[in-house]
């Protein structure tokens, strides 16, 4: 694989409430991407979408979103990812008003 | 109205039983997502950016007062307070959860309604002029024959899988304002020797193929609509195609057979297929004529209506903007903006349904509509109650006097809520409201429309101005349109030139009103005369600074 990989978080949907989720360092998912675990080789990101593909009875959708390293976790590094991170943006709704959106 | 039969209920009771069922497989882990995403999908219910969304069909935009209560309670109880109607007369939900959707579809089945074929290759929600039945340009009121189709196309068994999904407007008017030319199949109807029919237009659309509808059939008497519709679906169904999503459009078709080989060969299923109709659509559509009569009208006098308009600045300038001619004497169509400056496009608090419920019953004649244009008509009330009507939206923030102006703009969700969208558009419609609200009345009518990316749901391609947001290299960027048209003069606006970042869309648009307020004849000419009688380039030299602005750059 020569091909440049570009560090990733594994995110998804949670199925029943459909809110973005991310796969943690401990195999977990949190609804907060500062805590998700923040990938740079492309082998591991891989599997750790594997892991997450495998579990369709609590997941939708899981991909690999681009991200970087910040100053408290991993940060979203795509405008689309910020929001779905955040919320929306006219509304005080989604993640921004349950706690889990650091700046 | 039409008001659901027994039959009606039972297919919805076993429908939703269905799917009550199928939520509760796929938790259980008895289904795939890739299982169940058709079957959600098929009642209407999507996976969006945060949450689960549920569109929900508001047939041809018409419903009645416990309608909107039950949706400002779904709003309520399984949702966060508000709906947001759609350019296609639907609303959607953008918070529900999953195990509570079968609660929400029951709860829509008690008022009559349903989220069946919001979503699928399947014939969608049937629009219509929102004016329909009221509007004093009007032939005849259309929405009978938007209901027949309605339950022609419901579970129809050959057109669940068709190649994409197919859209049908209907209008009763010759001033068309149901967008038909930017359907699958726009349906006008027009006088023939005094026959009613209906002029059908072909293969019109929007999103990443922009395409005019074109006249396949000037004239087919209404007893043939029908079984000429279905030999469209049925030709489309055959010959449309199946090997790349982006493709199998019917207007794809249509360009790609060529206009008379498609009309050949509609006529020749249509030959094939008229037999089999022996006339119960029309003995159906006879009883559905009898569900649409006009509501008993009063003969009251309009003193009341004339001295609030005499009196009151705030209410003349409602009036204005916001009323439309109603068939009837003495009455009058009034739109309610949901366009406040600086709100959503298109969102209503479940306070300002219940208040657009009340008051419908007591001053409306029970009926509400949904606009293509995401607002909400009362479409019968009589002037001397205007002034009630007027203090009471005043009172609920849904007085805003801008129908056609500036700040009434089409936007869809885009990223703030849409798993497609590749840029944001409430917040730039948000923008452009604020900032010409102060000025809006004197600059006249203006159509500007908001799609968060090509799929073109906020209609930009037949916006006076279209703006269209596109993910340039990891950064919004925001493409602009002029020239577009909606109406029955359809028109596809042509790209002004490179886009604009996020934070330089609302300069261009200024530049671009700058221009037109400088080219105008008149004040009474409105946007799109200037724009028709000068071209594109003065506006085209004032949104980049070139040309005799370029010195001012």
């Amino acid at each position: 694989m020569s091909t440049r990989f570009t560090p990733s978080v594994v995110t998804a949907n949670d199925l029943f409430e459909g809110d973005v989720v991310y796969l943690t360092p401990q195999g977990g998912w949190s609804r907060i991407h500062a805590e998700a675990e923040l990938f740079t080789q492309q082998d591991a990101a891989q599997a750790a979408l594997d892991q997450a593909l495998a579990q369709p009875d609590r997941l939708v959708g899981a991909y690999l979103a681009p991200a970087r390293e910040g100053p408290n976790g991993p940060e979203p590094a795509h405008f689309r990812e910020a929001f779905r991170a955040r919320g929306p943006s006219n509304y005080p709704h989604g993640k921004q008003v349950e706690g889990m959106c650091r700046p | 109205m039409y008001a659901y039969s027994e039959f009606d209920h039972d297919v919805l009771k076993t429908r939703n039983a269905q799917f009550r069922a199928q939520v509760e497989r796929r938790i259980a882990g008895h289904l795939t997502e890739e299982e169940f995403r058709p079957l959600r999908l098929m009642n209407g219910l999507y996976l969006q950016l945060h949450a689960y969304m549920l569109r929900v069909a508001i047939p041809y935009g018409t419903l009645n007062s416990a309608q909107m209560r039950q949706l400002a309670m779904i709003a309520d109880r399984w949702d966060k307070g508000y709906g947001h109607f759609t350019t296609r007369q639907n609303i959607q939900f953008n918070w529900p959860r999953l195990h509570d959707v079968p609660d929400i579809l029951d709860a829509l089945a008690e008022v009559g309604m349903h989220a069946i074929q919001t979503s699928g290759n399947c014939v969608r929600n049937v629009t219509s002029d929102h004016f329909a039945g009221a509007a004093a340009d009007e032939i005849a009121d259309p929405r009978p024959v938007a209901e027949l189709l309605r339950q022609w196309s419901t579970d129809h068994p050959e057109f669940q899988f068709l190649p994409r999904k197919f859209k049908i407007a209907i209008t009763g008017s010759p001033n068309d304002r149901a967008v038909t030319r930017a359907h699958d199949i726009g349906l006008r109807m027009v006088l023939q020797g005094g026959q009613r029919g209906f002029e059908v237009i072909v293969g019109g659309g929007l999103g990443r193929t922009p395409v005019i509808g074109k006249v396949l059939a000037e004239f087919i008497p209404e007893a043939d609509l029908l079984p000429y519709i279905e030999a469209i679906l049925s030709t489309y169904n055959s010959y449309g195609r199946r090997d790349n999503k982006y493709k199998a459009r019917i207007k794809i078709m249509v360009n790609e057979l060529g206009l008379d080989e498609v009309r050949a060969r509609v006529s020749a299923r249509f030959d094939a297929l008229r037999a089999e109709w022996t006339g119960a659509d029309q003995a159906i559509l006879a009883d559905l004529r009898s569900a649409f009569l006009p509501p008993a009208f009063r003969v009251a006098p309009t003193d009341a209506f004339d001295a609030a308009y005499k009196a009151d600045p705030v209410f003349r300038a409602f009036a204005d903007t916001n009323l439309t001619p109603h068939w009837q004497d003495g009455y009058s169509i009034v739109t309610i903006s949901l366009k406040a400056h600086g709100a959503t496009p298109g969102d209503a608090t479940s306070e300002q349904m219940r208040l657009m419920a009340d008051l419908a019953a007591r001053y409306g004649h029970d009926e509400l509509r949904i606009s293509h244009e995401q607002n909400v008509i009362l479409p019968h009330v009589h002037k001397s109650d205007l002034p009630a009507v007027h203090a009471a939206l005043k009172a609920a923030g849904l007085a805003t006097a801008n129908i056609g102006l500036v700040s009434d703009i089409i936007a869809c969700p885009g990223m703030d809520y849409c798993a497609l969208a590749t840029a944001r558009s409430i917040p730039v419609a948000q923008q452009i409201a604020n900032a010409f609200a102060a000025r809006e009345h004197d600059i006249g009518g203006l159509k500007i429309k908001i799609s968060g990316c090509i799929n073109a749901c906020g209609h930009h391609h037949v916006g006076h101005i279209g703006i269209l947001g596109l993910d340039r290299a990891g950064v919004e960027n925001y493409q602009i349109t002029l020239g577009g048209d909606a109406t029955e003069a359809a028109a596809l606006g042509s790209r002004a030139g490179p886009g604009f970042a996020y934070d330089q869309i609302v300069p261009a648009i200024e530049r671009i009103i700058e221009a037109y307020l400088a080219l105008r004849s008149a004040p009474q000419e409105p946007f799109i005369d200037t724009f028709r009688r000068v071209g594109a380039q003065p506006f085209k030299d004032a949104l980049y600074q070139t040309g005799e602005h370029a010195d001012a750059a």
